[in-house]
């Protein structure tokens, strides 16, 4: 193991690490401390300026009842929720599909669909902003929550193609061929032989896709407007400009905002890592 | 599937099925990603020739969308950023390598600090935006007052435009520090120990084992934290528009975001105008994709 285990070190040296440790982490995440602190602190700690103390009284309770209450917040968190968990379907289901086909045959032009997908996967937004635009309006799906899905759906299966594929290849072959031989149809095969194998890496994507396409921005700006279909990400731009300068509800309202994805991470720990670092181990 | 139900379906269904089924398969997933990936992308193209507000007729106007970027200060700005962005985002590689040695122990209540350390990755950029915003904020942040122990004088990071660009960087590093902590900590995991008591045997700790001993087996870690790095880099767009919208005076601007704002901003839809602006970006862009499709070949070669 590297660097040596502390527990080959001398005693102090251990004292010394598990002091850190915890330090380090408030420093590391001071920054969101900063926000967590705010949110349960009363209004009046801040007109009377009393930032960093304690609250004077905690009222976390009362601020986030009243992001819930007072504002959409609860409108941009759903319109998320119908955003999001359709993509990660679609996209899912599709990259199935396409994975499974770049995997297991052989056909001419293989490799060069399978760039296709990883190089789509790269390009800059803006290149496909200005036309995306044009064909979701043409599509009369502008300023709709499927408008964004159906995009959602298509970019993200250049990545999920490229993830699904590459689990396929790692899959035993001789299964796929003993199937072929007892003389199962291609499509059963796909159905009742590969799918099943391919569970770990549906939970892994599902996670993945889930907090990429919950803290998606750019394409909820030029994809839709205003409070019927935009999701939370955009939506917090509207919020904060309601509570201008009430920084306790600002703060309740950012961390509503960023906790479904940390929620998502923190059950599904094991396969958002596995996902996240595919190919970071030979 | 039909071809069950039609007897001489079935049987070409049954000679032909290792030859379309790929394609079956493939169908829903290439006509999604051509209509709306690869073919925006050679639009995009072609509307950067047209002078186009979005509604009226576009007018074709040849190269002169380029021509004028060459005489747009805003566009040097942009670009002089994006190479800031570009450079100081690697920083997030040796930084997540130091944060993944660090965490790199079997001690009581590892794995939660793990995740904890991972944690702003999984936050909304937005959000982060907005977190790092407040914490510069000169009137309530908390940069101020800590700057002040050290007998620094406070500053406003966003407010000024020497500034500004490398406050949104800081705040960017954030997450992507985390997400190459978590690359690398997969990484270590994975480190032949055999080699590394070998390596300890022969004399070399420190820097030296981390050198010639472990970093060599963490390349395919490094090589993601670099794509990954620079995507990132390039993309950044959400948090220039949380934190300053480009300002002040334009000077937090990168390409992404000045593209942007050309043709969809209150200003008036200047779509040619930024397709263009798009176009330079994906070139840079193509750069990279073209090293990692290159690297990519190599490997399916040697597999």
């Amino acid at each position: 193991m590297f660097p040596t285990p502390v527990q080959q070190r001398s005693r102090a040296w251990q004292n010394t690490y598990t002091a850190v440790l915890p330090l380090a982490l408030i420093l590391w995440l001071l920054p969101l401390l900063m926000v967590a602190l705010f949110s349960i602190k009363p209004d009046a700690d801040f007109t009377q300026g009393n930032l960093w103390g304690l609250p004077s009284s905690f009222a976390g309770f009362e601020n986030y009842t009243r992001v819930f209450t007072d504002s959409a917040m609860p409108r941009y968190l759903l319109n998320s929720v119908f955003i999001t968990v359709p993509t990660v379907i679609g996209a899912v289901a599709l990259s199935c599909m396409t994975g499974f086909a770049l995997g297991v045959y052989r056909f001419k032009g293989n490799i060069w669909l399978f760039f296709m997908f990883v190089a789509g996967n790269f390009v800059p937004f803006q290149i496909l902003m200005v036309p995306v635009r044009e064909l979701t309006l043409d599509m009369g799906l502008y300023d709709t929550r499927l408008g964004l899905v159906l995009f959602h759906i298509a970019f993200q299966t250049g990545f999920c193609t490229l993830f699904m594929r590459n689990f396929i290849r790692a899959l035993p072959r001789e299964l796929i061929e003993a199937a072929r031989v007892e003389g199962v149809s291609e499509i059963r095969i796909f159905w009742y032989v590969v799918l099943p194998l391919m569970r770990p890496a549906i939970a892994a994507l599902s996670v993945l896709i889930f907090t990429f396409i919950w803290n998606d921005y750019f394409w909820a700006v030029v994809l839709t407007q205003g409070v019927d279909t935009q999701p939370v990400t955009a939506g917090i731009t509207a919020f904060n400009s309601q509570f201008r300068a009430a920084y306790h509800m600002m703060s309740a309202g950012s961390i509503i905002a960023a906790l479904p994805p940390v929620m998502m991470f923190f059950l599904m720990q094991k396969h958002f890592i596995a996902g996240l670092t595919l190919g970071a181990v030979k | 599937m039909t071809a069950q139900t039609d007897p001489q379906g079935k049987s070409w269904w049954h000679r032909n099925q290792m030859r379309a089924a790929p394609w079956l398969f493939l169908a829903p997933g290439i006509a999604f990603f051509a209509l709306y990936v690869i073919a925006p992308i050679f639009q995009s193209f072609n509307i950067s020739l047209y002078r186009w507000d979005g509604l009226g007729e576009a007018r074709y106007i040849g190269m002169a969308n380029y021509e004028q970027l060459l005489d747009d200060p805003a566009f040097y700005t942009s670009l002089r950023n994006n190479v800031k962005w570009l450079v100081l985002y690697l920083l997030a590689i040796p930084g997540g390598l130091f944060i993944a040695l660090f965490l790199n122990q079997r001690v009581r209540g590892m794995r939660l600090y793990k995740s904890l350390f991972f944690f702003p990755f999984v936050i909304s950029q937005v959000v982060v935006g907005l977190v790092f915003a407040w914490f510069y904020n000169p009137s309530i942040g908390l940069l101020n007052p800590i700057l002040d122990l050290f007998g620094l004088g406070p500053m406003n990071v966003l407010g000024n435009p020497n500034t500004v660009t490398y406050g949104i960087i800081a705040a960017g590093l954030w997450p992507q520090i985390a997400y190459c902590m978590i690359l690398y900590l997969t990484g270590l995991n994975a480190v032949d120990p055999e080699q590394v008591e070998a390596a300890r045997l022969d004399g070399a700790k420190g820097w030296k084992m981390l050198w010639y001993v472990i970093l060599p087996q963490l390349r395919p870690a490094t090589f993601i934290a670099l794509v990954v790095t620079v995507i990132g880099a390039l993309r950044s767009f959400d948090m220039i528009s949380v934190m300053t919208n480009g300002g002040p005076f334009g000077s937090s601007r990168v390409l992404a975001y000045y593209m942007f704002e050309v043709s969809l901003s209150e200003y008036g839809f200047r779509m040619g105008y930024g397709a263009a602006i798009a176009v330079v970006l994906f070139l840079i862009m193509l750069i990279y994709i073209a090293f990692f499709l290159w690297r990519m070949w190599r490997e399916e070669r040697e597999g």
